[in-house]
């Protein structure tokens, strides 16, 4: 990478930048002054701390994974090919991005829910799926799903076809070509969404709570946990967002945005 | 033919039809937008003409425009496509690329890598099996991309431009490998290079403005281009003969002095001699004592061309001003002497 030097910027906007900044990191550092470090590994290991914990990541794990597996062909579709509304498909698919997560929740939960779209099907196979543990990985899955297909298709469009046309041209078949030359290329958008796909799914709060609920060991993610600790026990609530923090910033050192699809 | 190919595309006015015979090699030349990329993409499978068909040693890979459509997806076809770019996927091996090939054709893992290993060495690529493509320079990744496409066992090969992105330096070790291995092999090779027609191709196709303007065998074009679009494209002065250690000697006895390029003829085997009819002088006598080659000949026509006059003879022809045209008086019919520098001429094996 070459080095240029930038356009002169306006000395007076670093000062609404600094302010921004500190904004943003001010909040993370009160964390940390307000952590009561000799009890922390206590706080963190409490029995519903550890199940908040082993929860969370259990189902950030599992709705990744579904993620990966609705994902990425929703995001080749999305690049590879062109349909009438198409882009509509592609802005409705990206709603839960800027939808608020309880408005999301509510949605699954009159989609999936005893009186919902799927309700009576559902509970014709006895099947339930609101306020369970499938609960907690639908709600995640809901909202953390358009960041890997975001990341990916930006991954996939950049790439281009050029290998895949050499691929054919030497007798793969699709198939082939999708499993040995398309999704290795693509392989670090794919990882990259992923990671922010967990991420989002680790943090998830409204969607699950609307739609899950708040049962210790099986709908409590660690967020819900933070938020009841908050009245009770402020200081577990303090240890477990910080782990929350930490994990964040380990994942955004792996998925930093100018790494991904490039 | 082993290859047929006619398509018509109204919206880039393209309307080419022409053949290769079993294992020969085909050179379509033109300028930029003559409609070769185009010829390429249709037969490859990534474009549909309006109307057309294309078959391949007697299978229809397409037929659009009537009744009975076909159209054969591209993995389908068994045409190798050779770009500009080598294109090697970069996230393989050398090895694993040119296997990869006969591995989509459904040959083991080991049968691939014996083949990809035999395609390497015949391109003398042998020693890159191990490394990543981002490790090996242009001229050594087109060599190897010249390898996988023939591991992948087409019954055509498409060519496009191969040289074109290839250091000036480099090309010529990549055209010796692309002669080697397109031998007895059925291929269209595009490039608006007329050294590379005349050294890879039996037959040359000129295309202009979306039509064939030429066609016929390669030396025969270039040399005798009956289109004015093929002289000007090719340009070249073009004299055969056999080497005879020295210099090359002619079917009339003359010898013609020049510098060798690429891998030297044997004496007594098949050369060309090249230059450019720009540096050619004209006299109205032979030089005396001049270390040049010099072509005593008669002048069959002389045609303005810009600035310059073109003086054509029976083989050759020389690029001179209109003023040293004038100075010499020069009319059709008279004989005069065609002098050109030995440092000019250029001397290939055939």
């Amino acid at each position: 990478m070459t080095r240029q030097r930038a356009a002169a910027i306006p000395r007076w906007i670093y000062l609404p930048a600094a302010l921004g900044a500190t904004f943003v990191l001010l909040p993370l550092i009160a964390i940390f002054t307000k952590v009561d470090w000799p009890h922390f590994a206590a706080l963190i290991s409490s029995d519903s701390s550890r199940a908040a914990l082993v929860l969370s990541l259990k189902t950030s794990g599992a709705s990744t994974v579904l993620c990966v597996l609705l994902g990425v062909p929703m995001a080749t579709v999305l690049a590879r090919t062109s349909f009438a509304g198409q882009s509509l498909l592609r802005s409705l698919v990206l709603l839960p991005l800027v939808l608020p997560p309880v408005v999301g929740g509510l949605a699954l939960l009159y989609t999936f829910g005893r009186n919902g779209l799927l309700g009576h099907t559902l509970a014709v196979l006895d099947i339930r799926v609101a306020f369970s543990t499938i609960a907690v990985i639908m709600a995640q899955t809901f909202v953390a799903l358009p960041f890997l297909v975001l990341s990916l298709e930006g991954a996939l469009r950049t790439g281009g076809q050029r290998y895949e046309i050499v691929a054919a041209s030497l007798g793969a078949k699709p198939t082939t070509v999708f499993r040995r030359i398309t999704l290795p290329l693509v392989m670090p958008g794919l990882l990259a969404g992923a990671v922010l796909s967990f991420a989002r799914a680790l943090g998830e709060f409204g969607a699950t709570i609307t739609f899950a609920g708040s049962l210790q060991g099986v709908t409590r993610t660690l967020p819900l946990e933070i938020y009841l600790q908050r009245e009770g026990d402020p200081d577990a609530a303090v240890a477990l967002a910080l782990v929350l923090v930490v994990v964040a910033v380990i994942i955004i050192a792996i998925a930093r945005p100018e790494r991904a699809g490039r | 033919m082993s290859f047929e190919f006619a398509a018509r595309l109204l919206d880039r006015r393209l309307d080419v039809q022409f053949g290769v015979p079993d294992g020969e090699t085909v050179a379509l030349l033109g300028e930029n937008g003559a409609g070769k990329s185009t010829v390429l993409a249709i037969a490859a499978g990534h474009l549909v003409p309006d109307t057309g068909q294309v078959s391949l040693d007697g299978r229809v890979l397409l037929r659009v425009g009537g009744a009975n459509r076909v159209d054969v997806p591209p993995h389908d076809r068994e045409i190798a496509l050779l770009s500009q770019d080598p294109l090697l996927f970069p996230h393989l091996s050398v090895r694993d690329n040119v296997a990869f090939g006969p591995r989509s054709r459904g040959r083991s893992r080991r049968t691939a890598l014996t083949e990809a290993d035999r395609w390497l060495a015949e391109v003398d690529a042998a020693e890159f099996a191990a490394r990543k493509p981002s490790a090996l320079s242009g001229g050594e990744a087109q060599r190897v991309a010249v390898a996988r496409a023939m591991a992948a066992d087409p019954r055509l090969l498409l060519l496009d431009e191969p040289m074109a992105a290839v250091d000036v330096s480099v090309a010529p070790v990549l055209r010796q490998a692309l002669r080697r291995v397109l031998s007895g092999r059925t291929a269209v090779l595009v490039t608006h290079d007329p050294l590379d027609a005349l050294l890879l191709a039996d037959r040359v196709v000129v295309l202009d403005h979306g039509q064939v303007v030429e066609e016929g065998p390669t030396r025969e074009v270039l040399a005798r281009p009956r289109s004015a679009f093929a002289a000007d494209l090719a340009g070249l002065n073009l004299l055969s003969g056999t080497w005879s250690g020295a210099h090359l000697r002619l079917a009339d006895g003359t010898t013609v002095t020049g510098l060798v390029t690429g891998p030297g003829p044997e004496a007594g085997g098949q050369a060309v001699a090249t230059f450019r009819p720009g540096s050619v002088a004209v006299y109205r006598d032979a030089p005396a004592g001049s270390p040049r080659n010099s072509f005593t000949t008669r002048i069959t026509a002389l045609d303005p061309l810009g600035d310059l006059i073109r003086v054509r003879s029976k083989h050759l022809s020389a690029h001179i001003t209109t003023q040293a045209a004038a100075d010499l008086d020069l009319v059709p019919g008279m004989q005069v002497s065609f002098s050109v520098k030995a440092t000019e001429v250029s001397v290939y094996r055939l």
